[in-house]
């Protein structure tokens, strides 16, 4: 790192493996706390090149209990790794119980491991809204290969697709009339199939089903997911999890899809935080600016129907053409 | 439920520390402090003084909450306390309940326990308390 480039302070510890640091800038971009808008910033540069794998699937598949099997496979091989793991927030109350790190068993000295469990905060779709800057946080931090676990819910969230460069949906055996009904959001975001607790009876149907229900899909860029197999409590096909994951991260680099999904997603990244701050603005203003107040007004009368309003504001304001 | 000079959500690492598989308590009170808005960090059976240690730093929270109906509080509490103050998280407040005799209650307060409460709390107790210490209050 070269002298001249100045970073905020808690950028450099990050960079430098303080873990209060990282854990207490994570704590902050979770807060939308401005003091994270630098070191987001300082740190952006040495983020977009590790592995990031969500984990998703319905509740109690066992996603947490994968991910310890994978970090445990991971750091046998001396990689070291970044865990967010969302949970859901209560939306009357706020509160939340986030149990994802019961699973965890780890080596009591071991700085190899951060994970970080995280409540969903009201956002939809299985993630939180901080979830992406704290992947880049635990990457900057320096760790080798991230994890994401989603809320598990009845559907699948498909969130994940925009932060994960793998999605790993996890199922398990009879889920029969789940998995019908998760049919269409499983081929979008599946880039590997787990069917866990394949110590149970009826696993080898449900990869058969799966294999069929994958058969009949053209497969998302070229890629037809991955089955595979799993025990956590056996425990087996861990490592053959691993290697399904790796096999499309390797897909990734080859077909030049990593840097296309890359370029997609940042740009609706940028595109919707323009959204927001716009949105906001144009919703303050509605009320304060008089002119504006008298457009609303018109709507609100049946005047003017939303669309139409929208489109005249719009163009005085924000069009260009 | 603010916490201290953070916007957030109050943040709360709730814990069972040793050879102690009665979960109830910690569970009842975990539902708790998240019906009334904070984020509950539940880190499950048997973890090491070391694991609830690292566990609180990693998730950055303002109170620590343990649980131990095993009778082995003498020795896990204080050792917990210990580790917090090598870490410099000396700042971080620690409640605990479970089966604790009044005598052994006393000891831990003076060794820095907050506040301890036995079997029968009521859970609006616990929570008023779990915010005033998340809040820095003494
Ligand atoms: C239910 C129970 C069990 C269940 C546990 C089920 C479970 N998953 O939790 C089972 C049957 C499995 C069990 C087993 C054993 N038990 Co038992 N068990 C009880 C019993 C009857 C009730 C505990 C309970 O769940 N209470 C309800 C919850 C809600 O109350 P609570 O945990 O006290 O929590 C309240 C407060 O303490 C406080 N609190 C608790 N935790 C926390 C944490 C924080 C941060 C805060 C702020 C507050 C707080 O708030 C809660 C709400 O008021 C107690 C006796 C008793 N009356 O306490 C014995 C008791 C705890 N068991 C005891 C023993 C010895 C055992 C066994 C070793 C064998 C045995 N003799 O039965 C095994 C060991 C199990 C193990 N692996 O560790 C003894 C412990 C003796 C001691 N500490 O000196 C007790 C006290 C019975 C006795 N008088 O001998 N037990
Ligand atoms: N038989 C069997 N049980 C398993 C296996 N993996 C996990 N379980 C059990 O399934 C339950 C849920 O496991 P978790 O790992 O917490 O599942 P999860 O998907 O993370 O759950 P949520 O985060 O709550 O959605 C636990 O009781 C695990 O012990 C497995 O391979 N076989
Ligand atoms: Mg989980």
């Amino acid at each position: 790192m070269s002298p001249a480039v100045r970073q905020p302070p808690g950028a450099r510890a990050i960079v430098e493996g303080d873990r209060r640091a990282l854990a207490q800038t994570i704590s902050a971009v979770e807060d939308g706390d401005p003091t994270a808008a630098p070191i987001l910033r300082a740190l952006y540069p040495r983020t977009g090149r590790v592995p990031i794998v969500g984990l998703t699937g319905p509740l109690g598949v066992g996603k947490s209990s994968l991910l310890n099997a994978l970090i445990g496979h991971l750091r046998a091989a001396g990689k070291t790794v970044g865990v967010v793991a969302v949970d859901p927030s209560s939306p009357f109350t706020g509160g939340s119980v986030l149990g994802d790190r019961i699973r965890l068993e780890r080596k009591p000295d071991d700085d190899g491991i951060f994970f970080r469990s995280m409540a969903s905060r009201g956002e939809a779709g299985g993630v939180a809204a901080a979830t992406r800057e704290v992947t880049r946080l635990l990457e900057a931090a320096g760790y080798d290969v991230l994890f994401v676990e989603t809320v598990g819910s009845g559907q699948v969230d498909v969130a994940i697709r925009d932060i994960a460069s793998t999605s790993v949906v996890v199922l398990v055996p009879h889920l029969g009339d789940e998995v019908q009904t998760l049919k269409a959001g499983l081929f979008e975001i599946a880039d590997v199939f787990c069917v866990n607790k394949a110590d149970l009876p009826g696993a080898d149907l449900a990869a058969k089903d799966l294999g069929e229900l994958v058969a009949l899909g053209t497969g998302r860029d070229g890629w037809a997911p991955v089955i595979v197999p799993t025990s956590t409590t056996t425990p087996s096909g861990i490592a053959e999890l691993w290697t399904a994951v790796l096999a499309h991260e390797s897909f990734l680099d080859r077909s030049g899809h990593r840097a296309e999904r890359e370029r997609a997603r940042l740009r609706a990244e940028v595109a919707e935080r323009v959204r927001d701050r716009v949105g906001r603005e144009v919703a303050d203003r509605l009320e304060q600016d008089p002119e504006l107040r008298r457009l609303l007004d018109r709507v609100v009368a049946r005047q003017l129907d939303p669309a139409g309003a929208a489109d005249e504001l719009y163009r005085a304001h924000y069009g260009r053409r | 439920m603010v916490r201290r000079g953070r916007s957030g959500p109050i943040r709360v690492l709730i814990a069972k520390p040793g050879l102690d598989g009665h979960d109830r308590g910690a569970k009842v009170v975990a539902r708790a402090l998240r019906d009334a808005g904070m984020e509950v960090i539940y880190a499950g059976l048997r973890q090491t003084p070391e694991e609830v240690v690292r566990a609180a730093l990693e998730e950055d929270v303002d109170l620590i909450g343990l649980s131990i109906l095993s009778g082995a509080h003498m020795a896990l509490f204080p050792r917990i306390l210990e580790l917090l103050r090598a870490q410099k998280a000396a700042r971080i407040p620690v409640f605990a309940g479970g089966i604790i005799p009044d005598e052994d209650a006393r000891k831990l307060k003076k060794a820095g326990i907050k506040a301890i409460f036995g079997p029968g709390t009521s859970l609006q107790e616990i929570v008023t308390t779990a915010q005033r210490l998340a809040r820095g209050g003494a």
